[in-house]
């Protein structure tokens, strides 16, 4: 299983899709790794610069709608490039979420308030998150602060998880 | 209680229900182009699992940057060719028979009513125009759909669109996808499908069904669909008439896939549109739209027309009853690429490439390269296209470019002005 705990990256606006995640013109790359360099390229969000503010952070906190547009598995690809795991957020475009979790990563869906108030808490400050995937929670901290928050992923989807995506699964039952 | 043409494709076609929301189905069609496909395929071999389910429902197309621009889309391009060789996949489209997928595959005749059918590419959702499931994957899910013709996904939830009215004069599907997109928002259809119904559905041809389709996505949704009617058969009929005693006799066994009247909705939307107008979008968000006239005088650099919503026929001839004895403005340049070699062709013989040309647009051979920024009219920092494409985002046809999305007629009525412009210029419909 991959790892699913570090430093939280927050992306404060909804509906970042993938031309932003990676570029159209990275898509030629063959291998996964490749694309490292190139995560959040195009980010359409003021005051974030990706050369800088994706070094050493392993998880995404945003808003909803993460992963819209294109299909490319570039952009779990790219993050996994970047050993992020898991992104949190009010939800998903359908195909992102879905490659995430082939890819044996985590897209993780929380209630507006929730988001809200994580961003209130935490958005400004140095946080790291760590993952108790047995107990499905999430337990938040920065500055003395402490937040445990719940989560649920449908069993398909653990499933996903522990084996490391869905080919080999999929190749053995159907 | 009734069901809908998705629930229905998906009780044909269920081979597993894991749990209550995941429902494994067969795929009647599994599409591959070069630049998600190469990734799989080696994926694949490295697994020891270089096998496909049935390569006569795998179909293969080189399209998002042909001819290859540089080693490595040349090398994605051989990857995929000696793939389908090696499995004997016998509708490969190579340079000088391929166009874009979502344009190409249909005048095939490789989506049916009732179909199920995916690829690694979003705009997958055009082929629900006839009657079919048709969405967009990532590269694992296509490729187990390579190797064991299967996919996972959700309940098929579905947002109905009555689509009432009659169309005004100059105004085309892609102005009514971008209304709809507008009013749902870029999250408003998310795991949803959107079912397009009306009179409005009802009046238009096979290739504006197939552009409001092909925008679903843009409003978050699994897939567009529409009822298959006497319209599909006709379009499919050269490829379906062996099946079938006649025309009435093939709509009935399609109508097997139709929703009933009685049929459960996640929601039901009705827009009359007869007093819409021209649309175009501004910033960077495909719903982020207005009517034409209030984008009126923007000034723009490059014009496109193409793309797998708006490089049909159609709208080719549309364009070109704009540009008809005209000239395109000094300050713009013009490009215009047929999805297909049938269009280029059609096009060549109907004189609209010859219209174009007088007007001064650049003919292209079919390939997706513009829209997503891959080749064939980037655009430089700073630039505003007004384009016949589907997405806007922020450098999606080059980096610190700005993307309008239009209809074709409001595309050549642009060139002509140098400015955004309502058509004005188109007399009857498509």
């Amino acid at each position: 299983m991959k790892n699913f705990s570090g430093n939280v990256l927050f992306l404060d606006r909804s509906d970042i899709n993938t031309d932003e995640i990676i570029p159209a013109k990275y898509l030629t790359e063959i291998s996964k790794q490749a694309l490292k360099p190139y995560l959040l390229e195009d980010i359409n969000l003021s005051g974030f610069n990706p050369k800088h503010d994706v070094k050493e952070k392993h998880v995404i906190i945003t808003r909803a709608n993460f992963g819209c547009g294109s299909s490319r598995e570039h952009a779990p690809w790219a993050l996994e490039a970047n050993d992020i795991h898991l992104v949190i957020a009010e939800n998903f475009a359908r195909i992102f979420r879905q490659n995430m979790f082939n890819c044996g990563m985590m897209a993780v869906e929380l209630p507006g308030q929730t988001i809200d108030d994580i961003f209130e808490e935490f958005a400004d400050k140095k946080t790291h998150l760590e993952t108790d995937f047995e107990n499905n929670a999430f337990i938040i901290t920065a500055d003395g602060l402490h937040q445990k928050v719940s989560f649920s992923i449908s069993d398909f989807d653990r499933t996903l998880v522990m084996t490391g995506g869905w080919v080999e699964d999929a190749d053995t039952k159907y | 209680m009734g069901k809908t043409i998705a629930e229905k494709i998906f009780d044909a076609h269920r081979v597993d229900h894991p749990e209550k929301d995941i429902h494994v189905i067969r795929l009647d069609a599994v599409f591959c182009h070069e630049i998600t496909t190469p990734v799989a395929v080696n994926d694949l071999v490295s697994r020891g699992k270089d096998r496909v389910f049935d390569p006569n429902k795998i179909k293969v197309v080189i399209d998002h940057v042909s001819p290859a621009k540089d080693s490595k889309t040349a090398m994605q391009g051989k990857i995929l060719r000696d793939w389908a060789r090696r499995h004997k996949i016998q509708d490969f489209f190579d340079i000088g028979r391929n166009g874009i997928c979502h344009a190409l595959f249909p005048e095939k005749g490789f989506v049916r009513p009732g179909y199920t059918v995916i690829m690694g590419d979003s705009h997958t959702c055009t082929h629900g125009a006839f009657g079919a499931f048709a969405a967009g994957v990532g590269t694992t899910d296509l490729e187990v759909g390579i190797l064991k013709g299967v996919c996972a996904f959700r309940s098929p939830s579905t947002i109905k669109i009555n689509i009432a009215g009659r169309l005004p004069e100059g105004v085309f599907a892609k102005d009514v996808i971008l209304f709809i997109i507008h009013h749902l928002g870029v999250n408003g259809a998310t795991n949803k499908i959107l079912e397009f119904t009306g009179p409005v559905v009802d009046a238009m041809s096979m290739e504006s069904r197939m552009t409001l389709c092909n925008m679903a996505v843009e409003a978050g949704a699994t897939s567009g669909i529409c009822n298959p009617d006497m319209t599909t058969v006709e379009y499919l009929w050269e490829f379906i008439q062996n099946d079938h005693a006649d025309k009435e006799s093939a709509l009935a066994t399609f109508k097997r896939f139709h929703s009933d009247p009685d049929a459960p909705y996640h929601q039901v939307i009705e827009h009359d549109v007869s007093l819409i107008e021209p649309m175009v979008t501004f910033g960077y968000k495909p719903d982020q739209v207005k009517p034409v006239k209030e984008m009126a005088s923007t000034k723009v650099d490059q014009i496109y027309i193409g793309s797998c919503t708006n490089g049909r026929i159609e709208d080719l001839r549309v364009a070109a009853q704009v540009l008809k004895g005209k000239k395109i403005s000094d300050s713009v340049r013009g490009i215009v690429s047929p999805a297909t070699p049938k269009a280029f062709r059609l096009a060549m013989e109907e004189g609209i490439l010859k219209t174009f040309m007088d007007s001064g647009f650049c003919v292209t051979n079919p390939t997706c390269g513009a829209c997503l920024g891959m080749s064939n009219g980037v655009l430089a920092e700073g630039e505003v296209c007004a384009s016949t494409t589907n997405r806007n985002f922020n450098g999606r046809m080059g980096k610190g470019g700005m993307v309008h999305l239009v209809s074709p007629a409001t595309a050549a009525a642009t060139a002509i002005a140098g400015f955004i412009t309502n058509s004005g210029l188109y007399k009857g419909s498509p």
